[in-house]
């Protein structure tokens, strides 16, 4: 297997949505071939960091605020179309 | 190496019962669903606008949409596929108007030259994160996706950061499966790529001195 042929799986494989044979090979590719390893392993802490890093939370007092304006509009658009 | 732990997802039993009360005019329903959905819908607004007031607006406007045009929701998939169907929409809708000169689509042709080969394979510190405080490590990570084009910024919040199936994305963005793998795994690979300066491993010699995350690149 070609390092390119390794990358162009890579997705699949992060996933774990790939049959047992294709994953074979590419965990023997992976055995030899250090960048693909360090690839795959960068990878896969880029989406875990992302994941876990709670950016972009909706603060509580923000979140109050935004809800009580959608439920306002939500009433209104229901008075005048009832 | 193992496959990546999906997020685990609240379970939804009882929400085609909150959706047909909503449709029967109960708007506390509603605020049931935007109590579960605001903050993910808030999340992926603000991956694709890059702007927190923007990022509210799509909140609010996607709710609303949503309870306006809940009639058409045929419940043959998640509410919150479809749901995420609307703000995304709403999200870019955003961008252009911000933008006018550069068209923002899904489809947009993606260059075909492989931007996304790696260049750079560098190891990194085996618990990279930690080597920045938390106020850092947001600055690190939001300047590092804004660099990315909005069809990868979104394909990637909806299957890495909320969680979302392949197919469910596919469905959300109105896209091919393949389209959303492909767009994904270059997503990935770029994000990856721009990390390496900060996260990379040092030797000790060099100085183990943190690049700034302040340069002022964004």
């Amino acid at each position: 297997m070609k390092c390119s042929e390794f990358l162009h799986e890579l997705t699949d494989y992060l996933d774990g949505v790939i049959d047992a044979n294709t994953k074979a090979e590419l965990d023997e590719h992976l055995a030899w071939c250090h960048n693909c390893y360090v690839v795959c392993d960068t990878t896969k802490k880029t989406i875990e960091i992302y994941r876990d890093s709670q950016l972009y939370e909706l603060p509580e007092n923000l979140r109050t605020k935004l809800r009580s304006a959608i439920v306002q509009k939500c009433q209104s658009r229901k008075k005048s179309s009832s | 190496m193992g496959a990546i732990q999906p997020k685990v997802g609240e379970p939804v039993s009882d929400e085609l019962a909150l959706v047909n009360a909503a449709k029967a005019g109960d708007v506390g329903a509603f605020e049931e669903l935007i109590r579960r959905y605001d903050r993910n819908v808030f999340r992926i607004a603000q991956h694709i606008v890059q702007n927190r007031e923007d990022a509210e607006d799509v909140v609010q406007e996607a709710f609303f949409k949503a309870y306006s045009n809940l009639a058409q929701f045929q419940g043959q998939s998640k509410f919150y596929t479809w749901l995420v169907r609307i703000a995304v929409n709403e999200a870019l809708m955003k961008l252009r108007r911000r933008r006018p000169e550069r068209t923002v689509s899904l489809d947009e042709d993606v260059k075909t030259e492989d931007d996304s080969v790696p260049r750079e394979v560098a190891d990194w510190s085996p618990n990279p994160e930690q080597q920045y405080n938390q106020a850092e490590l947001r600055e690190i990570l939001d300047k590092t996706i804004h660099g990315l084009p909005a069809t990868f910024r979104t394909v990637f919040v909806l299957r890495d950061v909320e969680g979302l199936s392949t197919e469910e994305t596919a469905e959300a963005l109105d896209l091919s499966i393949p389209a959303v793998k492909s767009r994904l795994l270059r997503a990935r690979l770029q994000l990856r790529e721009r990390l390496n300066k900060y996260f990379q491993r040092r030797e000790k010699s060099n100085g183990a001195q943190k690049p700034s995350s302040g340069d002022g690149s964004r």
